[in-house]
């Protein structure tokens, strides 16, 4: 639990350039949105590694309870028809 | 020991060396909160500015060396002058106070750099208008981080607010030499390789006192101090700074790593 005199947890995603997805890569503590997002960009993106940046309250993430894992994703194990590795992709298509 | 440069008494040249030695100081201020800053991330944060800072010295007073005819390089013109050969405003070499005092230096100077580099886009001295176009991104940032940070403080707690009062009691004087002009500034304006600082004043107060007014903190009257580091002659800090900085490369002269 975290006490009243620390600031909230935020976490950080980062997309390293147009077209990809916002990739997550760490959290940090920050008082408001606007601290949280310059200090995301301090931290995480010192080296090229962004374009764009979001950050999100770690409280508002609604994630899945690591006791229901063998409910959740077990069943899809023996389903491996659900992969599509049986087509022949033609050349042109890059990035499958 | 290594000895010191002379400098050629030219007036396009102190005019580089104001906007290059403020970045250089500045930054070496800055650097000063290296594992000091009050949580991990802003000292990441002072760090990434003062090498960004670090980065426009290098660009300008390479360029500040190319029009002497000794064609010092940047390193001779960071570590080899004497203390008079200086010419950054005196606000920036002051120590480095508190965290609030450090925010309000900051978007001070910032704010001040980013105007300057917007005009210096200009310059006829398409070097300069090259390292002007890169710096201005790097000082937008620099003013956007203080400000936020002169808003939380400012807006914060008793002694928050308390400690951004006394920064502004003590940078306010020095504040006036950012815009006192001089034949200087009007041999750089009348060749085309920047503005006047007169210029800057406007603007910069206009900037400021939106930042100040978001916290309901005063814009203080102008008094009659002014400070005269653009003239090379400076605080009684600027001796220790310059010691510190120039220690390597006048113990061991041409040292590199």
């Amino acid at each position: 639990m975290s006490t009243n005199t620390e600031w909230p947890l935020w976490e950080v995603f980062v997309r390293t350039k147009a077209g990809l997805d916002h990739k997550h890569c760490g959290s940090l503590h920050a008082a408001d949105p606007k601290m949280a997002l310059q200090m995301a960009r301090d931290v995480y993106t010192r080296r090229q590694e962004g374009s764009s940046v979001w950050v999100v309250r770690s409280d508002q993430i609604v994630a899945s309870d690591p006791g229901d894992k063998g409910m959740l994703f077990d069943p899809a194990e023996d389903k491996v028809y659900r992969h599509p590795t049986f087509y022949k992709l033609p050349d042109a298509v890059d990035h499958m | 020991m290594q000895a010191s440069i002379n400098l050629p008494a030219d007036p396009q040249l102190q005019y580089l060396l104001r906007i290059g030695d403020t970045c250089l100081i500045l930054g070496q201020r800055l650097g000063e909160w290296c594992g000091h800053a009050p949580i991990l991330e802003e000292d990441i944060a002072l760090a990434n500015m003062a090498l960004d800072l670090i980065g426009q010295a290098r660009g300008v007073l390479t360029r500040a060396g190319d029009q002497c005819p000794q064609d010092y390089d940047e390193d001779q013109l960071a570590f080899l002058r004497e203390e008079r050969d200086y010419f950054n405003p005196t606000m920036a070499e002051l120590p480095r106070g508190d965290f609030a005092f450090t925010v309000l230096r900051n978007l001070m100077l910032s704010t001040w750099l980013k105007l300057l580099w917007e005009r210096l886009q200009d310059s006829s001295d398409t070097e300069i208008a090259a390292i002007a176009g890169k710096a201005l991104k790097e000082a937008r940032y620099h003013q956007q981080h203080a400000a936020d940070w002169l808003v939380r403080l400012g807006d914060g707690t008793e002694a928050s607010r308390r400690r951004v009062e006394a920064a502004l009691a003590t940078l306010w004087p020095y504040a006036a030499e950012l815009f006192a002009a001089d034949a200087v500034d009007a041999a750089a304006e009348a060749a085309g390789l920047g503005p006047s600082v007169a210029a800057l004043r406007e603007p910069w107060l206009a900037e400021i006192s939106a930042v100040f007014a978001e916290v309901h903190l005063p814009v203080p009257a102008e008094g009659r101090f002014r400070s005269t580091g653009r003239q090379g002659v400076h605080s009684e800090h600027m001796g220790f700074i310059l010691a510190e900085m120039q220690h390597l490369q006048r113990a061991y002269p041409g040292g590199a790593w």
